[in-house]
């Protein structure tokens, strides 16, 4: 590091090493060098410094919204390492808390669909419902306006005329009741102490709660059956059922790199394209003869159709950009993409802060 | 006829011709035959076999039965004016006589109620009642006026059940599921299959080899009268006839003698006159020159002294000369007719058994092969039955007759005579339904006693329930160690499956049915026999010895008795053959020629397996693309085929006269006959593997037992029936990857798994030994959840003393916070006392609150009026595992047909996958769950695809089930083309089975490898593998043994009332035995105390008093506090010492036995 001094060259690591510490080589048999180099010192023979610093770290993050709607974002996360790309994933997937049904009280069930399946096909019902207007419901706490939201369904199949009405209990027939459990008609017990209605609680979308999508279909009836049950939504976290999961899934992938060894022309530049299904390469014309480029490397889903064949794996070379990560988010519903983001940034900020005071 | 017929011929050789020509010509595409299939099912089903052998049986069979000689006319001893006799017998509709009414009835009411499926049989009879002769015959098929006889359980889907012919929508109304095939029974409730039994060839020469290596004949003559079995051997290079009438084995030249055949000469010319056959011969002749026996009268002279005298009881003593002649004309060889005494054909018949004999001698390969399918025949339910129905029916004509003659010999009666009034229907009734719901089938006549034939039909998946109509069980012991009967038999092919049989003892023995296999029934000889005359068979009786082997004709056999010969033999199979495909014979007769023994074998008999193939006439299929056409678009029927000779029927036998190709495209111009489809070798447990001819054959056999256990849809009225544990899947699934035989059968309607993505990879070590990983979330969301129902049957008794049990309702009792409020333990009934439906109940709780009187002796005045304290509590408490909640699924409350109240219960338990629990591909790769791993550790690939489940790479390279990679390339392909992806069997060249190369394309095609690996993440370390994983969708099947019924342990519990020592199993919550092995090494180790404390302190101790002096086992007297020796009457010498219960017991049973034991103590 002494001789790291400013004004003089930077030295570099030799291209080979370079490589295997920014990318992941996938060749045709096996990807290789997946794994970042961490340990600081490890390039010490060639002066190289490996060390992070955070100055390096603010400099060169970056993030980039590729696309954005009410479920999905895509994202561009450019100079972590996979280890904080993959916190994010694993906290998106089973520590952002939402709401959903946990306790099923059925009064009346008479459709074919047993009770306990019923149960747990609306608790993998999505809840939209902010999860931050809510607390953790306690095994021993009572359930109040601030922990548990209510819903209830109560329908009856009947035939009119031809025509069978309600045949199918869908998840719009879900009722918000904000004012808490009506349940308790014969019995003495109630199993909800609302405070006040929850209409009124403060962040609350004018329409109210409801289920995310009104399709969903949960039961099928045939005339003379009924369904009339209430269900009790709590706040939960995915680890602990994949229903308080707030993602379809979060992923990520490294940035796709294709490299030609080779001045691909003629012929082979065609097969080349030919071969690719997700038109990565591309074919320029230069003078009279007919080059290949890559054109989309991003489309690359590494089929390694390209690398396929005798001396393929000579001409092209696939590899991954270690440090880039290409995020995916696909929201069940009750928060939108860039908030659940933010709250798994939250999380895990919040996480080290427990690691820092307890190591303190 | 003739010049169509030509014109056919002349047909094929053009085309045969031009094919020749034009080689380089494209080759004319091959019609796909496979809609043959459905339509093949549709008209035959996937059991007929056991509908049309029980609808001949109901139809045809029990008529010849009851117009069999002997059983049509009962006669009186006493008065011989008196006759009974049985004009026509008929077998009704299904129905139950409840308050005097007959209803209709309905299988599921059956089972529901535990009642039998059974019709009324009636019979129209002609009898004397006093002068007159009373006719009483019912009107076109009515009851009404008819005589009921007894009632015969009726096969489901059967032509006499209600179902018949029923569309999907009736069968709806009758609560009975569309898919379930029907072939069985429901007696007393519970659904029986006959199974299909196999057994050898009945009336057949069969030339075997003894232990000894010398060439033997055996041949089994059954007719409705008679069975019996005819052995031949050779001992000292002689030929003996042994049969069980004779007490020693019989020179078989003087058994000729005794039929008439005086000369050697003729017995010479009769056998071959070819010296090689007379050389052997010789001895024989020899021996019965040496026994003086020259004439008709000395040989039976000499057989009749050696007949075992058996029954004492005939009254007329017969001479026996004429007891010997008597029994060689019906007992031997019993299926040959003799008429008034002419043993001419049963001459020949024994010449051809020793020309038979003598040929095998002189040639090995003459031997026959007794594990040769073509000798086998299969007995199914109308055969069984029959023999069955037989036995009862001559049973209860014998009771009529002894009642009958106890009453007309009786001086003066008061009333006239009717007998009608003596015919007591429930021989039939109880005898039929006794011998399904038992099995065991005893007929008297044959002495035939057979366990086990009927069997409850596995409901635990719906392929189980298939299989099990298909099953054939051999009459082979299990235990003997012979590899022929259990091997693959070549013959076997496309009619038993090669890959359905269980592992362990019965491998081999039990075998089932291909999906094409039709098992015939009889069918009427006289017709084809006379054809066959008409057809240039040469009588026998109008041939001497010389000309019946003389090298020009062939013997003509049909069905096992000699017709006669024929000079051209191969003209005269073809006749026939063509009669048949014309329809003018049954399609069933088989013709075989057999050029090695020169003979024809006509067989028209039933229980031969067969199955349909295409007719080509000189290689070149009779079905041609319209025909195809046809059949797609309504116009045409499997049955149509048939009758317009394009396809037919070929016994094992006959397929040895044919070239079969595989496909068109290999037929040559000598082929006969191309395949329908070649996956039907396959039988329905075999037909859910995707490309099974890509794994190693015992991974399919095992599948096919697997296949069995699989949870899923069990029929479409699951939730209406009632059965004892029913496995169901909660969210099954129809296979990604497909077979046609999957949509044959029904299998993608009533699914029994899951398509789980699956990654072959190595994951946390708890993937060792084939065990399984999942993915938590996948559970979370529903994979593997399973319902198990029990049922439990709650019998509302009726004792003698007309007192009934009753059902309270439930007990109340005062709450703290005052008013009432049920007891506990009985929350979870309704008003009823009958556990309300939904309600949770854990072990412990009464779901029938029932009492039972007290007293069930003595008689009571008024049993309605019994007091609550004539009562005591018999109430039904739920019994399962601690901890685990289940609900009250359904309840019943129903009354069988003799009015006897029943309760039943359905609990159910909704499961989630465990650690533990057992799964499986389709590939027979089972495993267990490993472990359970949250969702965020799993790897995901870049797609965001995260597998349900992880499987180690090593259960492929031993297990070499490529079948099961190409399902997932195959699946995986199919999930992102939209479509369902085929693996049948054999079915590549067909286009019924995806080729890799080009599911491989498909994959690329979406951005995959053509290897379906992929670029996986690590779920831990967030980066990539450094390997490129193999994943995609694998159809897995959860089979039912799970942990929560297995798992057991016990620190203290219940004891054995004799030993004191602990229980063992599970159900009886029992101790785990430390075994002998186990003690032997701690014996080993030395570990003294630890034996002590394992065998006797924690399991029996117990503590006596010893008497120090006599060695005797003395006793603590509790009152005077002291201890005492009752041999020595003293309590000086008393010792207390520890020993095990079981030890001490010992001691006394000898004793018991006069045997004293003797403590002798040492001061420790």
């Amino acid at each position: 590091m002494a001789d790291a001094s400013s004004g003089e060259h930077e030295p570099e690591l030799p291209p080979h090493l370079e490589l295997q510490r920014t990318r992941v080589v996938c060749a045709p048999d096996a990807p290789s060098y997946t794994e970042s180099v961490q340990y600081s010192g490890a390039y010490m023979a060639y002066g190289v410094d490996n060390s992070l610093r955070i100055e390096d770290f603010c400099k060169n993050l970056r993030v980039e919204i590729i696309s954005m709607n009410e479920e999905d974002i895509e994202f561009d996360i450019v100079g972590i390492d996979a280890a904080i790309a993959n916190a994010f994933r694993r906290i998106l997937i089973a520590e952002v808390p939402t709401m959903a049904i946990e306790k099923v009280y059925i009064a009346n069930n008479t459709s074919v669909i047993q009770d306990e399946v019923l149960a747990h096909r609306l608790g993998l019902l999505p809840i939209k419902a902010d999860p931050r207007l809510f607390d953790y419901k306690s095994e021993e706490e009572n359930a109040n306006e601030k922990n548990t939201i209510v819903f209830k369904i109560d329908v009856v199949c009947t035939r009119k005329g031809e025509r069978v009405l309600n045949s199918s209990v869908t998840s719009d027939q879900m009722k918000w009741l904000p004012e808490g459990s009506e349940m308790p008609f014969n019995t003495m017990t109630k199993f909800t102490s609302f405070g006040s209605s929850q209409k009124n609680l403060p962040g609350l979308p004018a329409e109210g709660i409801s289920c995310q999508y009104p399709d969903i279909i949960v039961a099928k009836l045939r005339p003379g059956q009924a369904i009339e049950l209430e269900g009790h939504a709590i706040k939960g976290s995915g680890n602990i059922h994949a229903k308080w999961s707030p993602v379809a899934t979060a992923r990520y992938r490294m940035l796709p790199e294709v490299n030609l060894m080779e001045d691909i022309q003629g012929k082979l530049a065609e097969e080349l394209v030919q071969k690719c299904p997700t038109g990565v390469f591309d074919i320029e014309d230069v003078g009279t003869v007919k080059k290949a480029i890559v054109a989309r490397p991003r489309n690359c889903t590494l089929c390694r159709e390209c690398v396929r064949g005798t001396d393929w794996d000579k001409r092209v070379q696939l590899t991954r950009v270690k440090d880039h990560f290409i995020f995916t988010i696909e929201s069940t519903g009750a928060l939108r993409p860039e908030v659940l983001f933010t709250e798994a940034i939250k999380i895990l900020n919040e996480k080290c802060h427990r690691i820092i005071t307890e190591l303190s | 006829m003739g010049v169509s017929k030509a014109d056919e011929v002349d047909d094929g050789d053009n085309i045969v011709s031009s094919h020749k020509e034009g080689l380089e010509a494209p080759v004319k595409t091959a019609v796909d035959k496979f809609q043959l299939l459905p339509s093949f099912l549709k008209v035959r089903g996937l059991v007929k076999q056991h509908i049309d052998s029980f609808n001949y049986f109901i139809n045809c069979e029990i008529k010849k039965i009851i117009h069999a000689q002997g059983n049509e006319k009962v006669t009186s001893d006493v008065d011989a004016n008196f006759y009974l006799k049985y004009l026509d017998i008929f077998v009704g509709e299904p129905c139950v006589e409840q308050d005097y009414i007959y209803e209709p009835i309905t299988p599921q009411q059956c089972r529901l109620r535990d009642m039998t499926y059974s019709a009324p049989i009636s019979v129209d009879v002609e009898y004397t009642r006093g002068k007159e002769v009373v006719v009483r015959k019912g009107k076109d098929g009515k009851q009404e006026g008819s005589i009921n006889i007894g009632r015969m359980p009726i096969m489901l889907r059967s032509s006499r059940c209600i179902l018949a012919g029923k569309n999907e929508a009736q069968l709806a109304k009758v609560g009975e599921c569309p898919l379930d095939p029907g072939g069985y029974f429901v007696v007393k409730g519970t659904e029986k299959v006959i199974l299909i039994q196999e057994q050898l060839s009945k009336n057949r020469i069969i030339i075997t080899t003894d232990s000894s290596g010398s060439v033997a004949a055996s041949v089994t003559s059954s007719t409705h009268e008679r069975k019996s079995k005819t052995n031949m051997v050779v001992k000292h290079e002689r030929i003996y006839l042994r049969h069980n009438t004779f007490g020693d084995d019989i020179p078989i030249v003087v058994v000729m003698r005794a039929m008439g055949m005086e000369s050697d000469q003729e017995i010479v010319q009769m056998v071959g006159r070819d010296p090689k056959y007379a050389g052997i011969l010789n001895p024989s002749l020899q021996e019965c020159a040496a026994l003086k026996i020259y004439t008709s009268h000395q040989a039976l002279e000499y057989l009749g002294s050696k007949v075992r005298s058996r029954n004492m009881f005939t009254k007329q003593k017969r001479t026996k000369v004429d007891e010997a002649r008597d029994i060689l004309a019906t007992v031997v060889l019993a299926h040959v007719p003799v008429h008034q005494f002419d043993f001419r054909a049963k001459c020949i018949y024994l010449a051809v058994i020793i020309r038979k004999m003598l040929e095998a001698m002189l040639n090995r390969e003459a031997v026959d092969d007794m594990d040769y399918v073509g000798n086998k025949r299969l007995e199914l339910a109308g055969q069984l039955l029959s023999l069955l129905f037989e036995d009862l029916f001559k049973r209860m004509n014998a009771e009529l007759k002894k009642s009958m003659d106890a009453t007309l010999s009786k001086a003066n009666r008061s009333t006239q005579f009717d007998i009608i009034k003596l015919i007591r229907p429930d021989t039939l009734t109880n005898g039929l339904e006794h011998a399904i719901s038992s099995g065991n089938w005893a007929v008297k006549r044959f002495k035939m006693d057979r366990k086990g034939v009927t069997q409850v039909v596995s409901r635990l998946s719906f392929i189980a329930a298939l299989g099990h109509m298909t099953r054939i069980s051999s009459q082979f012991e299990k235990t003997r160690k012979v590899s022929g009967p259990r091997a693959l038999q070549p013959s076997q092919w496309g009619m038993l499956c090669p890959c359905d049989t269980p592992e362990g003892e019965a491998c081999g023995l039990v075998k089932n049915l291909s999906l094409m296999t039709h098992v015939t029934t009889d069918e009427e000889e006289a017709p084809l026999i006379e054809l066959c005359t008409t057809l240039g068979v040469e009588d026998l009786s109008l041939l001497s010895g010389e000309e019946l082997h003389s090298p020009k004709t062939y013997l003509v056999f049909f069905n096992g008795t000699i017709l006669g010969v024929h000079r051209r033999p191969n003209r005269f199979a073809e006749v026939l053959r063509k009669l048949r495909r014309a329809g003018k014979i049954g399609e069933f007769v088989s013709v075989h020629v057999n050029p090695k023994h020169r003979n024809i074998q006509i067989a028209s008999d039933g229980g031969r397996v067969c199955r349909p193939l295409v007719i080509a006439d000189k290689g070149v299929s009779r079905v041609k693309e319209h025909h195809m056409k046809e059949l797609k678009d309504g116009f045409r029927t499997f049955d149509d085929f048939l009758r317009e000779g394009l396809v037919e029927y070929l016994d094992v036998n006959e397929e040895n006269n044919s070239l079969i190709a595989l496909y068109e495209g290999d037929a040559t111009p000598d082929t006969t006959h191309i395949e329908i489809e070649p996956f039907t070798i396959l039988g329905v447990c075999a037909g859910l593997i995707p490309y099974p001819h890509h794994n190693q054959s015992p991974r399919n056999t095992y599948q096919c037992a697997m296949g069995k256990q699989a949870m899923g849809n069990i029929a479409y009225n699951q939730l209406q029936r009632m059965d004892t544990l029913l496995y169901l899947l909660v969210y099954p699934q129809r296979p990604l990857l497909s077979t046609k035989s999957i949509e044959l059968v029904g299998y993608d309607k009533l699914g029994a798994g899951q398509n789980a993505t699956v990654a072959v990879m190595s994951y946390s070590g708890y993937d060792i030994e084939d065990a399984i990983v999942m993915n938590k979330s996948s559970l979370d969301r529903g994979f593997g959840r399973c319902i198990v129902i029990k049922k439990s049957v709650v019998p509302m008794k009726k004792y003698a003393n007309r007192t009934a049990d009753r059902i309270m309702a439930p007990e109340l009792q005062s709450s703290a916070k005052g008013g009432v409020q049920v007891v506990a333990r009985q929350q979870l009934q309704d008003h009823d006392g009958i556990a309300a439906v939904g309600e949770m109940i854990r072990p412990g709780d009464i779901y029938v609150n029932k009492q039972s009187p007290i007293d069930t002796r003595n008689n009571v005045n008024n049993p309605m009026a019994l007091p609550d304290s004539a009562y005591k509590r018999t109430p039904q408490t739920y019994k399962g595992a601690a901890g685990e909640t289940a609900v009250v699924d359904k309840v019943l409350l129903t009354s069988n047909d003799e009015n006897h109240f029943v309760v039943k219960c359905l609990i159910r338990q909704t499961r989630r996958p465990e650690v533990g629990d057992k799964f499986s591909s389709r590939h027979g790769q089972k495993g267990v769950c490993g472990t359970i791993v949250q969702q965020e550790d799993f790897p995901f690939s870049e797609r965001g695809i995260c597998p349900d489940l992880i499987m180690n790479p090593h259960g492929f390279p031993s297990r070499m089930t490529v079948g099961k990679m190409i399902e997932l390339l195959g699946g995986k392909a199919g999930l992102h083309n939209g479509k369902f992806h085929y693996g049948s069997a054999f079915g590549e060249p067909s286009g019924h089975a995806d080729k890799v190369s080009t599911i491989s394309a498909t994959l690329v095609k979406h951005g995959f490898s053509y290897s379906g690996k992929d670029f996986i993440y690590s779920g831990i370390t967030g980066s990539p593998l450094q390997a490129y994983i193999f994943m995609g969708p694998i159809y897995y099947q959860k089979l039912k043994h799970m942990v929560l019924d297995k798992m057991h342990a016990r620190a203290r519990g219940p004891r054995v009332v004799l030993t004191r020592q602990p229980t063992e199993g599970r159900s009886r919550e029992g101790g785990l035995r430390l075994g002998e092995m186990e003690r032997d090494c701690l014996i080993a180790y030395g570990a003294s105390m630890m034996i002590l404390e394992r065998l006797m302190i924690s399991s029996d101790q117990f503590q006596i008093q010893v008497c120090t002096k006599c060695g005797m086992i003395g006793y603590y007297h509790h009152k005077l506090k002291i201890c005492l020796c009752s041999t020595c009457k003293s309590g000086d010498n008393i010792a207390t010492m520890k020993l095990p219960y079981a030890c001490k017991l010992l001691f006394q049973e000898l004793q018991s036995m006069n045997i004293v034991p003797r403590l002798t103590l040492a001061e420790a």
